[in-house]
């Protein structure tokens, strides 16, 4: 068979490179991968198996390779009978296309940043690469058309189709939830990460076969749309027509599909946050790198299942209303929000007139992307934006910018600093800045209990570095006070548990230094 | 014509940091007069800046405009340090002013020259030139008449020097003299012995200077003592100390700058009202008892002290209350005032005292600053100030420090002499509680000078990332005073199946003029630094850390290990090893910091392995039995697909490979159980870089902390030591590494012995090349890098960033040492460490 006539397909020469394009490197992966999935059915005399070769459209006796965007598929059939008739698809993923692929400008640029990774799992993963090759290589099937005999695409099936490593973000749970409501009988085999190492647990794959009556067009598109929404990554744009394709590809199903939110979201949500990935995450993709880490371990501090525009979490608007009122009786009307993160405290004091001067302070530089773009920086008028800044700062360091203001607001900041790192904080923002009033949220730990999604011991956030009770919060805040010269006082915010106190607690700092006096002797 | 009769030499003294402001009619030769006594460029004329604003030096509607660059021009000038001549008619009062704000808002001394030339010589002038023919007379007159009602007024107008030069003759005949100002003694190198405040305890002081080796005010070996001020007030005998101080200052033994309380003592003497509070009764009634004649010399003393010197060739400020960079050297009673004060928030504490403002935390100065007012219990350096103030008259004690030695000196206090109104202060302030640092020692574009490879700059996109890193995730920066450079690795090889190969190495080496190179195991693990204080005392005093002996930290400053007790555990271990090698007393020294690898590398790097390595690996094995088996299956029907088939077996057998290659660098640990650390090199001790030392040695002293070791931590480095330009040796150490690789090894690094080495056109030369094993490159490179067609792909990579970035961090680094082992201030070590760390998030072949 003509698998790959010259090598082509398989590899791609390496970019021609020229000079020391850094990135140059990244073109030239030569990780060669398999992706694999085999669809099954069964037969009688009257209705053979080997109907299946008509449906697919490829012939059972035969092994074709067809070449697709990212590598070389084959398509052969391990068995043939009437009874029973099996086709695999076989994918050889080419790395360097991938990345080649990713390379360009416009639609370009390493979508994904595992493709930016020396050794990535795309090549062995039944991702979103295998749900271009289903589309590519059996479009047909996918369309239910059968030139040679009309009646088939429309018959069902009793289908088997087994993919040995679908990479499932969500886990047995959700591949039984997207599946079964389709009427598939669902087996889920987990992959254990390591043999060796049974502490590491099992890996983000899966085992997965599907067994079910289904026309076969249906079970294809059930593929093509629900292998990527498993991965929950893509390896292309998503760009405008994928809404399209969505609608064409869940035609008939989708609608009704009680996942249907989740399916579409994961399916078309991607767009915004893989932009960001190329753009702004290199610098920290590096430094994660070079720790051997991944860059999610560093690049964590924005909390984007957080963001929440269309329904907000209602604790973290009475936290900003209380930080509003706060700063409204403390009369103040330059602020700073110290650790702004999206930047949603600054759009709601920018509704207010009387605070003249706000300025956002994050040490992410996503984050201040993100607010920005929140708080649509480039598109405001003059005397709005004249308003507001969002300037890239840490607590960590002293900041003669942040000198003179009427106050600071530190919101579900500090618990994102490990204690030995506070003193830092304190003095950088009472003994260095010294606004005239600092207010600091944290979530209250012994409130914790109270959450019911929240399992026993456990932080509320992924990156708080520690949790406070009240007496923890207020024998900090007193000291803090005292070394500083400010009074403090504390609010509750959100319900006040009689037993647990508030889910957040809120410390209201204000100068007690006197007036200057004359005299100037030690 | 009187005065032009007289007919003699005028001199005029003029600062050499002064605004000299030339005032005459227009003809009087003012331009001149700038040429012949001053540089070109110190002279800054009107009608220049006219000619620059408009093209045309006389074109008097633009003078608005010219006049804004002329005082642009001058305040750069002055802000400087630079004397300035401002060459314009000054006849009027409002320009005058304004040259005047111009130089109190530079702090330099304004001095008026003024040409006082007769109308008819000025017009004679005028008329002889072309471009000014056309002035009319009255213009003339004019000038000369508002000169003239100027003069009486000049001194009040705040020019500190006013020089008359009256008529051509005494105009031609002038000379200028540059005096130096009273505060610039940088020709005195010492040595000093700078005394902090005594108040009044003369025994105290006695003790001290004894202490110090001076006899009766005289030092035998010619050391000069220097007295920050604050000799009077609330102890026992200031007079004694006043006498004392006074001869020794009298005989050229000393130098004294003054504190406030003198200051307000001796606006006591000269008859001022003052109020008799801090201690000034005690003073005033100790010198009842005195001769008037001493009180006047008192009075004389006081009078004639400078508010601050610069001295030992501006390397050292001394001066009562501390002073900020940009007054060093400066001449004004916003100086003065600050050299006696200080400088305050505006607030008051609980005490009722003026909060200071802590100026020594925003200090960036190259010149130490010594000084006193503010009494702490411990003289501790901040970013290159001190304060020797130790509160003797509270029953502290009395420090002095040794110049240059650096060198602290003290005597404790006979007993409490005066009960402080609030208990001193913990230390310098925002020093040991809060932190130094500030954002613009880091942020943004940022070019940092090394010794070792001159300027290297860091780009703002990088700074930003590293500030990210550097804020949420490291150690405290005071626990960090290095990170480890990047390393490049050996050029890539043409032997067959080999990307990396030895002799690659030895002979980049060879070229480099290196001959006697290390082969260094390479441990695969994570990189460490290793902090270990002898105790936590140390690690305060060192390195004001408090509640840590130490710190164990990733290439990027993060530390390995959460819960710090591990990681206490970990230092103790060392810590317990350097004594066992009695390295603390060789080494003079009670703190090392290591360079060293922690294994294994699953330990910290389990996240990385679990989501790529182990899931390729998982992946992998899951779907090659499958297609393999569906193969034979399809093959066993007749289909050709028996190609396709050899293939995935192929490929089924190097994702095999792969999973042996991560899995050898991982093994299960449980507390420090499992837990390897193999230090490699000692970079730096108390007052010492070791970056240079040859390897052979390091490896010595090394291997004697290993041995040091018996709980099991430590692991030693085997090495190996190449000839470059002897082939039996290259041989020897290319077998070396096969065999070391060939059991499953990450690799080696290949060192020159001589540790840091320079090429013969004088470039640092790369300080180690890594050499990585066949096997391990699978998991750099993927399972299948060792199939021909991807070696050969894959031998077009480029170096030259990767080498370059690698030097640079290295220059880096060692700048961070050195400037350790010199005591520099915090944010001079930081500002390199940050360096390194904001590179490597340079855009560089992450493979490499």
């Amino acid at each position: 068979m003509a698998a790959d006539p010259a090598g082509r397909g398989e590899f791609v020469g390496p970019v021609s490179g020229s000079g020391e394009n850094p990135w140059s490197g990244v073109g030239r992966h030569v990780i060669l991968g398999r992706v694999f999935l085999t669809i099954s059915t069964t037969g009688t005399p009257e209705r053979p198996a080997t109907d299946l070769g008509f449906l697919l459209h490829k012939h059972p006796d035969k092994a074709q390779a067809f070449s697709t965007s990212y590598g070389t598929a084959h398509v052969f059939y391990p068995e043939a009978g009437e009874d029973r008739c099996t086709a695999a698809l076989l994918l050889e993923v080419d790395a360097v296309a991938l990345v080649r692929r990713g390379k360009g400008k416009g639609r370009g640029g390493a979508p994904d940043a595992a493709l930016a990774q020396y050794v990535n799992d795309r090549p062995y993963a039944a991702s979103s690469l295998l749900a271009v090759a289903l589309s590519g290589v059996f479009s047909s099937a996918m369309k239910g058309a059968c030139r040679a005999r009309p009646e088939l695409p429309d018959r069902p099936l009793p289908l088997r189709i087994e993919v040995p490593a679908v990479p499932a973000r969500g886990g047995a749970g959700l591949v039984r939830a997207l599946f079964e409501p389709l009427g598939w009988t669902v087996t889920v085999a987990p992959v254990a990460l390591d043999a060796e190492f049974p502490e590491w647990g099992d890996s983000r794959y899966v085992g997965l076969v599907l067994e079910g009556e289904q026309r076969l067009a249906d079970a294809l598109r059930h593929l093509y749309v629900l292998l990527p929404v498993l991965d929950d990554a893509k390896h292309y744009w998503v760009a405008t027509d994928e809404v399209e394709k969505l609608l064409r590809a869940g035609e008939g199903w989708l609608p009704a599909h009680p996942e249907q939110k989740l399916i579409t979201s994961r399916y078309l949500s991607r767009r915004w946050s893989l932009t960001r990935q190329a753009m702004e995450r290199l610098e920290l993709v590096r430094l994660a790198e070079a720790d051997d880490s991944q860059v999610e371990e560093i690049d964590n501090a924005v909390d984007e299942s957080q963001d929440t525009d269309e329904k907000p979490v209602p604790l973290a608007v009475q936290r900003r209303d209380a930080i509003v009122a706060a700063l409204r009786s403390a009369d103040a009307g330059r602020v700073l929000d110290l650790g702004c993160g999206q930047g949603q405290l600054v759009q709601e004091l920018l509704k207010d007139t009387r605070f003249t001067e706000i300025v956002g302070v994050d040490v992410s530089m996503r984050a201040l992307t993100i607010a920005s773009r929140r708080l649509k920086l480039d598109r405001m008028g003059e005397r709005q934006s004249e308003r507001v800044r969002l300037v890239q700062g840490s607590l960590a360091y002293t900041d003669k910018r942040l000198k003179g203001y009427d106050a600071a607001v530190l919101s579900e900041v500090i618990e994102h600093l490990d204690l030995p790192r506070l003193p830092a904080l304190e003095y950088a923002v009472f003994g260095a800045a010294r606004p005239r009033t600092v207010i600091v949220t944290t979530p209250n730990v012994e409130y914790n209990v109270r959450w019911e999604t929240l399992p026993a011991g456990h932080v509320r956030h992924g990156d708080h570095r520690f949790e406070w009770t009240r007496e923890e919060f207020r024998a900090w805040a007193g000291a803090v006070a005292e070394r500083h010269g400010y009074g403090v006082e504390f609010r509750p915010v959100g319900p006040d548990d009689p037993e647990v106190g508030p889910p957040t607690q809120m410390a209201v700092f204000h100068t007690t230094a006197r007036n200057p006096k004359e005299e100037k002797v030690a | 014509m009187t005065d032009a009769q007289l007919n003699k030499t005028r001199t005029l003294p003029v600062t050499d940091l002064s605004l000299v402001v030339l005032i005459g009619a227009s003809g009087s030769g003012k331009s001149t007069f700038a040429r012949r006594h001053f540089k070109p460029t110190e002279v800054i004329s009107s009608d220049f800046c006219r000619g620059l604003v408009a093209d045309d030096e006389n074109d008097q509607s633009a003078s608005a405009d010219a006049f804004d660059v002329l005082h642009y021009i001058a305040g750069k000038r002055l802000a400087a340090g630079r004397r300035t001549v401002v060459d314009a008619t000054s006849v009027q009062q409002e320009s005058r002013k304004q040259l005047v704000d111009l130089a109190r808002k530079h702090d330099v001394l304004p001095i008026a020259i003024v040409l006082d030339v007769p109308e008819e010589v000025c017009a004679e002038r005028n008329a002889s030139r072309s471009d000014r023919a056309g002035m009319p007379r009255r213009v003339i007159q004019r000038h000369t008449r508002e000169l003239r009602r100027s003069l009486r007024h000049l001194e009040r107008e705040g020019f500190r020097k006013v020089h008359v030069l009256r008529g051509v003759e005494e105009i031609e005949s002038a000379e200028v003299r540059t005096e130096k100002r009273f505060n610039d003694l940088t020709h005195l190198t010492g040595p000093f012995d700078i005394i902090g405040d005594i108040h009044g305890c003369a025994a105290e002081l006695e003790s001290l200077l004894a202490k110090l080796g001076y006899e009766d005010g005289t030092h035998p070996r010619g050391r000069t003592a220097v007295f920050v001020g604050d000799l009077v007030d609330r102890g026992p005998d200031s007079p004694g100390v006043l006498r004392r101080v006074m001869s020794m200052v009298g005989s050229g033994d000393a130098l004294c700058v003054p504190g406030n309380h003198e200051n307000k003592y001796g606006r006591f003497l000269k008859g001022r009202k003052v109020q008799h509070t801090h201690g000034l009764a005690e003073t005033i009634e100790q010198m009842e008892g005195e001769s008037e004649e001493f009180k006047a010399q008192v009075r004389e003393f006081v009078d004639g002290l400078v508010s601050h010197y610069v001295l030992d060739g501006g390397g050292l400020v001394v001066c009562h209350a501390g002073l900020p960079e940009k007054y060093h050297g400066r001449t004004s009673g916003r100086v003065r005032s600050h050299a006696l004060y200080g400088e305050t928030t505006g607030e008051t504490d609980e005490f009722g005292l003026p909060v200071r403002y802590p100026w020594a935390e925003d200090y960036r100065g190259r010149a130490a600053v010594v000084y006193g007012h503010t009494p702490v219990p411990e003289a501790t350096w901040l970013n290159n100030t001190i304060c020797l103030d130790t509160g003797a008259v509270f029953g502290g004690k009395l420090t002095a420090l040794r110049w240059p030695e650096h060198e602290l000196v003290d005597v404790p206090a006979e007993r409490v002499w005066y009960e402080p109104v609030k208990p001193l202060a913990s230390e310098a302030p925002g020093g040991h509680e809060g932190r130094p640092l500030d954002l613009a020692d880091v942020h943004g574009r940022r070019v940092v000078e090394t010794r070792h490879a001159g300027r290297v700059s860091v780009r703002e996109e990088n700074a930003a990332a590293a500030l990210e890193v550097m804020s949420r995730f490291a150690v405290d920066p005071r626990l960090m005073p290095y990170l480890p450079p990047t390393m490049a690795p050996t050029a890539t090889s043409r032997v067959e199946g080999y990307l990396e190969h030895p002799a690659e190495a030895f002979a980049q080496y060879l070229a480099d003029g290196v001959a006697r190179v290390v082969c260094e195991e390479k441990h695969m693990g994570s990189r460490a630094v290793a902090l270990v204080c002898r105790d936590a005392g140390v690690a305060r005093v060192r390195f004001g850390a408090s509640g840590t002996s130490g710190a164990l930290y990733t290439r990027t400053g993060r530390p390995f290990f959460d819960d710090a007790a591990v990681t206490e555990e970990i230092l103790g271990r060392v810590r317990d090893a350097v004594t066992e090698a009695g390295l603390w007393d060789e080494l003079e020294t009670d703190w090392v910091l290591l360079d060293a690898e922690l294994m294994p590398w699953s330990l910290k790097a389990s996240g990385l392995l679990r989501s790529q390595y182990a899931a390729v690996g998982a992946a992998a094995g899951a779907v090659f039995p499958g297609a393999v088996a569906a193969l034979e299956g399809a093959a066993a029907r007749g289909v050709e697909v028996r190609d396709l088939l050899a293939k995935q077996r192929e490929r089924a057998a190097d994702a095999a490979s792969f999973t042996d290659a991560y899995r050898r660098y991982c093994w299960t640990t449980s507390g420090l159980d499992g837990v390897r650390l193999a230090p490699f090199q000692v970079l730096a001790v108390q007052g010492r870089s070791l970056a240079g030392m040859p390897h052979d040695e390091q490896l010595g002293l090394i291997d004697r902390v290993v041995a040091g070791d018996p709980s099991g931590l430590l692991q030693t480095t085997r090495r190996l030591f190449v000839d470059t330009g002897d082939a039996e040796s290259v041989r020897a150490g290319v077998d070396w590494w096969l065999e070391m690789t060939g059991r499953g090894g990450e690799g080696m690094v290949v060192k020159p012995v001589q540790a840091m080495v320079r090429s013969g056109e004088g470039r640092l030369v790369q300080p180690g090349i890594k050499c990585r094993g066949r096997e391990y490159l699978r998991i750099i490179y993927g399972p299948e890098y060792t199939r021909p067609e991807n070696l050969d792909r894959l031998r077009g990579r480029f170096l030259n960033h990767k080498r370059s970035l690698a030097l640079r961090e290295y220059a880096l680094g060692l700048e961070a040492l050195d400037r350790l082992a010199e005591g520099e201030p915090l944010w001079r070590v930081h500002e390199a460490v940050f360096g390194v760390l904001a590179l490597e998030s340079e855009p560089v072949d992450p493979r490499l």
